[in-house]
């Protein structure tokens, strides 16, 4: 039997990055950082532009510890989200529609969040990865990644454990 | 804990940016233990179906508040920054309400202080978060 014809390029694209733009900008939080994600093929790199109102020490100046912290949890719980709805995206289960009108999936919620402070943060902008160590039914562990220049000298990192949201909500 | 010093963590917390933008309060500090608000608004909402508020808004909250208590407890000589932070959270803290901390310094040595917080809404007998942290201590 002959595989079926592949979707165009630019109609898979469209329905991917609409489904990503509709998880991070729906959340006001992610916003107020203005924390955005960039994306090639499933893989996704959250971005945080530096941005005076990001200070924790004026005097460095450098990063709040809180800021980090959430810039990493954003990533953390998009990352998760992203990688349960995948398939979703993919079949075309979740329709385009639906996501620009608004309808979100349920997001994963944050049971515990652990970061390590390696270094401060400088006032530039700052970069994360998300990786999904284990994601059960119920419960997942994620481990993050942040770094400013160079990609190898991380300024922080981070290990968290979800609740996933039931299916039937 | 000598008034001046007080003064000098309360100026400091007041001239944080971030803390600033998230209207955070100190409401009282002294000899190792400090105590802070965050504002509910909509802004800093991590949910909007529901309205609760993001876990990264009670995060630097407790990181702050923390902070404030290494800073201010009797044998630390003045700055700190976080060397590591665990937040667990016990709830959703309900839309609406402001969020409190209290923070404890339980411990310090030459380099590090060890702080403690927990987190509430209006309900003082449910919290909302506990964190526990280590903190560095700046050398003179």
């Amino acid at each position: 039997m002959p595989r079926p014809r592949p979707e165009p390029v630019q109609v898979v694209k469209q329905r991917r990055d609409a489904a990503l733009s509709a998880l991070v900008h729906g959340v006001p939080y992610i916003n107020f950082l203005g924390i955005e994600f960039e994306r090639r093929g499933d893989e996704l790199t959250a971005i945080l532009p530096f941005d005076d109102k990001l200070i924790g020490n004026p005097l460095l100046p450098a990063i709040h510890g809180g800021v980090t912290a959430g810039f990493l949890e954003t990533t953390a719980v998009i990352g998760l989200a992203w990688s349960g709805l995948w398939d979703d995206i993919e079949s075309g289960q979740i329709s385009l529609e639906s996501l620009t009108e608004g309808h979100l999936p349920r997001l994963p919620k944050t049971i515990d969040f652990t970061v390590d402070y390696l270094r401060s943060g400088l006032p530039r902008d700052a970069y994360a990865r998300a990786r999904v160590n284990r994601s059960g039914r119920r419960y997942a562990s994620v481990h993050v990644e942040a770094w400013q220049d160079q990609r190898d000298v991380l300024f922080a990192q981070a290990t968290g454990h979800f609740l996933m949201p039931s299916k039937d909500d | 804990m000598e008034p001046n010093k007080a003064k000098m963590a309360e100026h400091f917390i007041n001239a944080i940016p971030h803390c600033k933008a998230l209207n955070m309060r100190l409401t009282d500090i002294g000899a190792g233990k400090a105590e802070m608000e965050l504002p509910y608004d909509d802004k800093i909402v991590g949910d909007p179906e529901t309205g609760v508020l993001h876990g990264g808004a009670v995060s630097a909250l407790m990181d702050t508040c923390c902070g404030a208590a290494a800073m201010c407890h009797p044998s630390s000589p003045s700055g700190t920054a976080t060397i590591d932070l665990r937040i667990d959270y016990m709830r959703a803290a309900t839309p609406g309400q402001n969020v409190r901390t209290k923070a404890e310094c339980y411990h310090i040595t030459r380099s590090v202080a060890f702080v403690r917080a927990t987190a509430f809404d209006d309900d003082d007998s449910r919290p909302v978060a506990t964190a526990t942290g280590a903190f560095t201590v700046q050398r003179k």
